[in-house]
């Protein structure tokens, strides 16, 4: 066990902020759920992309620079610092990546990855369906096959950035007569094929994060399928873990929260409920411990581990120290916690009411907190399955 | 950076781990509970012989110098194994406070003996009112303001306090400080006392991991045999959130215990506000931890006969030991809204920042 960082580890980080210290926006994007800033977030990814700081844990072949989990914490750390903009690609390069790395042919690689480090393909998530939300193996949409193609059928929801997004990744039914988690097929989808509709969903804000993608007989070549037919539930699976676990939420967002939240404090600390200070401090606390608890995860990684149930633990712990530390902003901003970030008495009133309403999201999305319970107990303590 | 352990100290902790499963099963320690002093001269000695007390006892007096990332393991199974004897104030607090003396005659006449198992040592300081195990301890490393004092057993006079954990030894201890019994002051006294309450609790937050994981596997077990509506109880989702909501604290909290270690080993600019998040995560999981066994158990685990409050009594005991929640908690806000060393990123950093 050796918690300082080594001379390599700290070239690393001053060669990461003094990129980004030379080229993150001063002047803060539009929301990546709005057409405009979803363009200027797809800028801002093409020159990551070109400091090959969009992936950098890929191999360089594919438009990374072959960090390792280590350097990516690192990284992340120096990212937050820099306040730069939020990842619009994070759907492709965060959690379809990785899938890819894992189950894709060669060519697929070659075909996707370098496209999506430079976010040219913006990737959008097709899991679930009107009737398949917790219950994820419950979906109807279907991908029938002829020939050297698949037909799609069916709905889609909650397609997270489906409204503007270039691409979408998901799982259909592929076996008519399978059931449940069997019969599933993992397919990569242009959004612009005949027979697609997108429609996009106002969320809680107004703005449109998620949409329903509606296929009618829409025909995928059969290469566009990750992994083998009929074991797409498998593929998903692996793309969970990744979005529970690691790559979704790195530590260094929520660090940057507490700090951000402990600056609040300060200004309101005359005035504030008492109890505030102990809640300030908590969101401080946890989030250390889900950096600690990420580093671990990534040490045993690198020495050959795998991400389990534990990714579990990990959403369950990253959505509620989110959701308390916007609650602990929203009580010390009192009577101001409710004006948008554009009403004129507003100062940083509305980012933090934007911030809440998204925490607000995290218990539901990536898998309910609920399901990530059950998962627990029956994985961990192996309690029988309801 | 690397965040894990080595082979060496799993293989350690593995082996501790299966003595005490059957050097000290509830068997036992419901033996202790009713004899004299409730502890064991043989239990001792063979946890000597496995050099729990040498650990970090420095090589020149005969011990393995090693550091709290070795122990922090060991200290997390004698939790598992609801271990009464005073390993804490032995083998965690009063070895490294008696090897951290200017002056050396105290650790030259002592450590070879607590390493060898020959000697017992106890410590009172000022955030807890009462010393434990006063009544076995050889030597007793006693706090006066900024004064240290080693005072043999037989110069202080002790009043038992019977406690909610029948395992539990506490005594008010009365004694007379002299020029004699003095072994530190001053600047020296006050930064030993600083450290000893930092292994304390971090020691304290080390075994309530393993009480926690005791306490949910012991629940879990419970769930998956008891039946009601036709059905082992582990089904419902009642009894499952409640034992997954345990298992997120334990295992949150297992990562700042360990870091903790860490930080004090290497004497960490962090290491206060390091310890004060470890003893609140793995506290909160115990008592948590506690809470939870005891409703999956229902009324069962509410009986004397029930061995779940073996366990459950020590979470409680140690919450409060080596600063409450409370104490921990205003360090914490202390440290983290009034002072100017916070951190930038990450605490574990400990070099500067680059410019």
């Amino acid at each position: 066990m050796d918690l300082t960082y080594t001379p390599e580890e700290e070239g690393f980080r001053l060669e990461a902020r003094t990129w980004l210290e030379a080229h993150v926006p001063k002047t803060p994007l539009t929301s990546f759920d709005t057409a405009e800033g979803f363009q200027q977030h797809r800028e801002w990814e093409r020159t990551l992309n070109s400091g090959r700081w969009s992936a950098v844990n890929w191999p360089v072949e594919y438009g990374g620079r072959g960090a390792n989990l280590i350097q990516w914490l690192i990284f992340e750390e120096e990212y937050f610092r820099a306040g730069a903009p939020g990842r619009v690609n994070q759907n492709g390069i965060f959690l379809l990546g990785p899938t890819l790395m894992e189950f894709g042919t060669p060519e697929q690689k070659a075909r996707y990855l370098p496209r999506m480090a430079s976010s040219e393909e913006v990737w959008a998530q097709g899991w679930s369906e009107p009737n398949a939300g917790s219950d994820m193996a419950a979906i109807r949409a279907t991908a029938r096959r002829d020939g050297d193609h698949y037909v799609l059928n069916g709905q889609k929801t909650w397609a997270s950035r489906g409204a503007f997004a270039d691409w979408l990744f998901g799982i259909f039914r592929s076996d008519p007569n399978s059931e449940k988690h069997r019969g599933l097929t993992f397919i990569l989808v242009p959004l612009n094929l005949p027979g697609i509709t997108v429609r996009a969903i106002a969320q809680l804000d107004g703005e449109t994060g998620f949409a329903e993608v509606f296929f009618d007989d829409v025909r995928v070549p059969v290469e566009n399928r990750l992994g083998a037919e009929n074991q797409g539930w498998n593929v998903a699976m692996a793309t969970a873990g990744f979005e529970r676990g690691l790559m979704l939420r790195s530590p260094a967002r929520y660090q940057a929260t507490a700090r951000k939240l402990i600056a609040l404090y300060k200004i309101y600390a005359k005035t504030a409920d008492p109890c505030l200070r102990d809640a300030v401090a908590r969101g401080w606390m946890n989030a250390e411990a889900y950096s600690l608890n990420t580093y671990w995860t990534v040490s045993r990684l690198l020495q050959g581990g795998s991400i389990g149930a534990e990714a579990s633990l990990n959403k369950i712990f990253w959505s509620e120290m989110d959701v308390q530390m916007h609650e602990t902003a929203l009580a010390l901003l009192g009577p101001r916690a409710e004006l948008l970030p554009h009403a004129p008495a507003a100062e940083n009133a509305g980012h933090w009411l934007d911030g809440f309403l998204f925490a607000m999201a995290g218990p539901i999305y990536a898998g309910t907190n609920e399901i990530q319970r059950n998962i627990i107990s029956e994985r961990l303590l192996k309690l029988p399955r309801s | 950076m690397y965040f894990q352990f080595t082979e060496d100290q799993r293989g350690f902790q593995d082996s501790v781990r299966k003595f005490l499963a059957n050097e000290c099963t509830p068997v036992h320690i419901r033996a202790s509970w009713t004899t004299e002093t409730g502890r064991s001269p043989e239990l001792w000695s063979k946890l000597a012989e496995m050099g729990l007390f040498s650990l970090l006892v420095p090589e020149e007096h005969g011990g393995l110098g090693s550091s709290e990332v070795d122990l922090v393991l060991l200290l997390e199974e004698t939790g598992r194994a609801a271990l009464p004897e005073p390993v804490v104030e032995t083998a965690a607090i009063g070895v490294p406070l008696i090897a951290g003396l200017q002056r050396k005659a105290l650790a030259e006449a002592w450590l070879p003996k607590v390493a060898g198992g020959e000697a017992i040592l106890t410590v009172g300081h000022e955030v807890n009112p009462f010393v434990t195990d006063a009544h076995v301890a050889d030597l007793l490393l006693l706090q006066r303001g900024n004064e240290i004092h080693a005072v043999p057993r037989d110069q202080v006079t002790l009043e038992h306090q019977p406690c909610n954990d029948p395992s539990r030894r506490l005594y008010r201890v009365e004694w007379t400080p002299s020029a004699a019994t003095r072994v530190a002051r001053g600047e020296e006294g006050r930064s030993l006392l600083a450290a000893a309450l930092d292994r304390g609790a971090l020691a304290c937050a080390a075994q309530q991991l393993g009480i926690a994981q005791q306490m949910v596997d012991m629940a879990g077990r419970y769930a998956c045999e008891r039946e009601q509506f036709g059905k082992p109880i582990g089904s419902f989702q009642a009894i499952k959130h409640m034992l997954a909501n345990v298992v997120v604290r334990i295992e949150f909290a297992r990562t700042m215990v360990y870091r903790a270690a860490f930080s004090v080993a290497e004497n960490a600019v962090t290491r206060a506000v390091d310890v004060s998040q470890a003893k609140l995560a793995a506290c909160e999981a115990a008592v948590s931890g506690a809470k939870t066994a005891l409703q999956v158990h229902g009324a069962i685990g509410y009986t004397w006969e029930q061995d779940l409050q073996i366990w459950m009594k020590r979470a409680w005991a140690l919450d409060i030991a080596w600063g409450t929640g409370a104490w921990h908690r205003a360090r914490l806000a202390a440290t983290v809204l009034d002072g100017d060393v916070l951190p930038e990123t990450f605490s574990v950093r400990r070099e500067a920042s680059p410019a």
